[in-house]
């Protein structure tokens, strides 16, 4: 099982080189923000053992917060990337409004 | 139910990296972020069909809690502020990732029955999460102001110090993975990995924030992969290693454009310190000379290339939309207009074309340094608002600057500069800058969003 595991890690690991090494400098912010989200996915493992193993009152609360710590991180973490890429979305109307201001 | 769980893992799995394929690109970004949402909302799906799921209630407590915190933070945050959300939301991953660890700890019977590496990769996580949410609380809290952001340091002390933490909490986390049953030694591994993740991010100065987040970025995400290890959960070994690798490559690549290594910046003090050799003494001696709006607006009106060079002066005096109104009037006068983008101007890499986007400004013709650097020398006017350091042109010819070899904008190549600057006080990196000394230089003095709505009405009234 460890080893499988093991062997997806690495495969991932080359994954994100690959994609990433491709990524323009302007698109760096967004790009962070929206990995930021995707390492929200710890909110996974809060889910399993609290839904799963968590007994006791202090388990509970701390598996609460990180479930809300990981809701935050990907929640907050794809909105912001949203938002920012929506700016980026806009630019072809620009040379359009220029277009029409020379005539 | 367990092959469908996998099965849904890996279309979430696949998603992600198509999401992450999408935003190499302008044009496919926003369709590529929400492509890995959806991957994320089926992750999340999936493993809630696991068999023998309870605690329902907390479950969707601790939902709805995180996205009541975290859907009006994300709408309401200012596009300057963009690096210090960055590095909270990042944080917040990270301390789920040590709260998880330590729960696993306490609900395993400390590893009772469980093979070495449950507790090796579980142990790992908690101090790498704990790194990286303390880490990113200093990185907030020194963006956000609440923390100066010079380096806070013990001295020479310092290395000597984060290794003794980080042999504590290894030291800590050995004990508790060999069967030493205590909970005060988990807790122990948590406050040595959060103090050394306090220690190491506090000496950093600012200049350097932009490295140090997205070093915290790939920790959070190399945590999160050791979490999946240690739960045996695809999903999140996929995920977390993935943000983990672009992570490390995004941090190289920016301390490559700051001519700094990783190791140097983490052991920190760069960015504050003292600087000796690089002005400092013989800087009273030196003319400054001052301009004015309606003196730089005619200045710029004549010229026939004007380079705009933004920095985190823009960002801070919510210039960007000035700076697009008072470009377009150029525009009109047929001047032409392009922004020199320093790869880490601001307090995040690509912080300035964010920031210029929000504005409007066409995305050609924000240039990238290698792309620009050589039009300088045919350049009438090259306007600097609120940049500093990566305008320095000690960073060429001064070897005893600390800034010595990091590639600059040659804006000292420019027939004539314009610098608006809110004073004469260092930049983040609190090296004196020769720039402002050039006889072509002239300084405007004032804040940067009044200075440059001062020169668009001169523009407007020429």
């Amino acid at each position: 099982m460890f080893l499988a595991n093991l062997a997806i890690l690495v495969l991932a690991g080359f994954v994100g080189f690959a994609v990433i090494s491709k990524v323009p400098n302007t698109l760096h912010t967004p790009l962070m923000s929206g990995t930021n989200a995707i390492h929200g996915i710890v909110l996974l493992g809060g889910l399993i053992v609290l839904g799963t193993a968590a007994t006791g009152v202090l388990d509970k609360v701390l598996l609460v917060i990180a479930i809300a710590f990981g809701t935050i991180n990907v929640v907050g973490g794809f909105l912001v990337t949203d938002r920012m890429l929506g700016m980026f979305k806009r630019k072809p109307e620009v040379p359009q409004q220029k277009g029409s201001d020379d005539e | 139910m367990n092959s469908v769980i996998e099965i849904l893992y890996i279309v979430a799995f696949s998603l992600f990296i198509y999401g992450l394929m999408g935003l190499t690109g302008p044009k496919t970004a926003v369709r590529g972020n929400w492509i890995a949402a959806v991957g994320m909302v089926i992750a999340i799906i999936a493993t809630l069909l696991t068999p023998g799921v309870s605690n329902w209630i907390l479950i969707v407590l601790g939902i709805v809690l995180g996205a009541l915190v975290g859907v009006p933070s994300a709408r309401q945050v200012k596009m300057t502020a963009m690096p210090q959300m960055v590095a909270l939301f990042n944080g917040v991953g990270g301390g789920a990732v040590a709260l998880i660890a330590w729960v696993e700890f306490r609900t395993t019977d400390d590893y009772a029955g469980l093979a070495a590496y449950v507790p090796v990769t579980s142990l790992l996580a908690a101090i790498i999460g704990s790194v990286s949410f303390w880490g990113s609380l200093v990185a907030y809290g020194k963006l956000q102001e609440v923390l100066p952001g010079r380096p806070i340091s013990i001295g020479s002390q310092q290395q000597l110090a984060n290794l003794a933490l980080l042999v504590a909490a290894v030291a800590c986390a050995v004990a508790v993975g060999v069967g030493v049953n205590s909970q005060l030694l988990i807790i122990g591994v948590l406050v040595f990995a959060a103090a050394l993740g306090l220690m190491v991010v506090l000496p950093i100065g600012g200049a350097d924030m932009p490295v140090v987040i997205s070093l915290l970025n790939a920790c959070t995400g190399l945590s999160a992969a050791a979490t999946g290890l240690a739960l045996n959960n695809t999903a999140l070994i996929v995920a977390g290693m993935i943000v983990g690798a672009s992570g490390s490559i995004l941090t190289n690549l920016m301390a490559k454009a700051m001519n700094r290594s990783i190791p140097a910046i983490v052991a920190g003090g760069f960015g504050g310190v003292v600087v000796a050799g690089a002005g400092g003494g013989d800087a009273t001696d030196k003319v400054v000379r001052q301009t004015s709006a309606s003196d730089a607006a005619i200045q710029m009106a004549y010229a026939n290339q004007v380079i705009i060079v933004p920095g985190y002066g823009m960002a801070v005096a919510q210039a960007q939309h000035a700076v697009r109104e008072m470009a377009k009037l150029l525009e009109d006068r047929g001047v032409e207009v392009k922004y020199a983008i320093h790869p880490v101007a601001g307090r995040m890499p690509g912080h300035m074309n964010v920031l210029l986007a929000e504005a409007d400004v066409p995305y050609d013709q924000l240039r990238e340094m290698d792309d620009v650097n050589g039009e300088f020398s045919r350049t009438d006017v090259a306007l600097v608002i609120g940049a500093n350091d990566v305008t320095n042109p000690a960073a060429r010819t001064n070897p005893s600057s600390p800034i010595h070899g990091m590639p600059i904008l040659n804006v000292d190549e420019a027939r004539s500069i314009i610098v608006l600057k809110r004073s004469m006080n260092t930049g983040f990196a609190g090296i004196e800058n020769d720039l402002y000394y050039d006889a072509k230089t002239a300084m405007l003095f004032g804040d940067a969003k009044s200075s440059v709505q001062g020169v668009t009405e001169e523009l407007k009234a020429l």
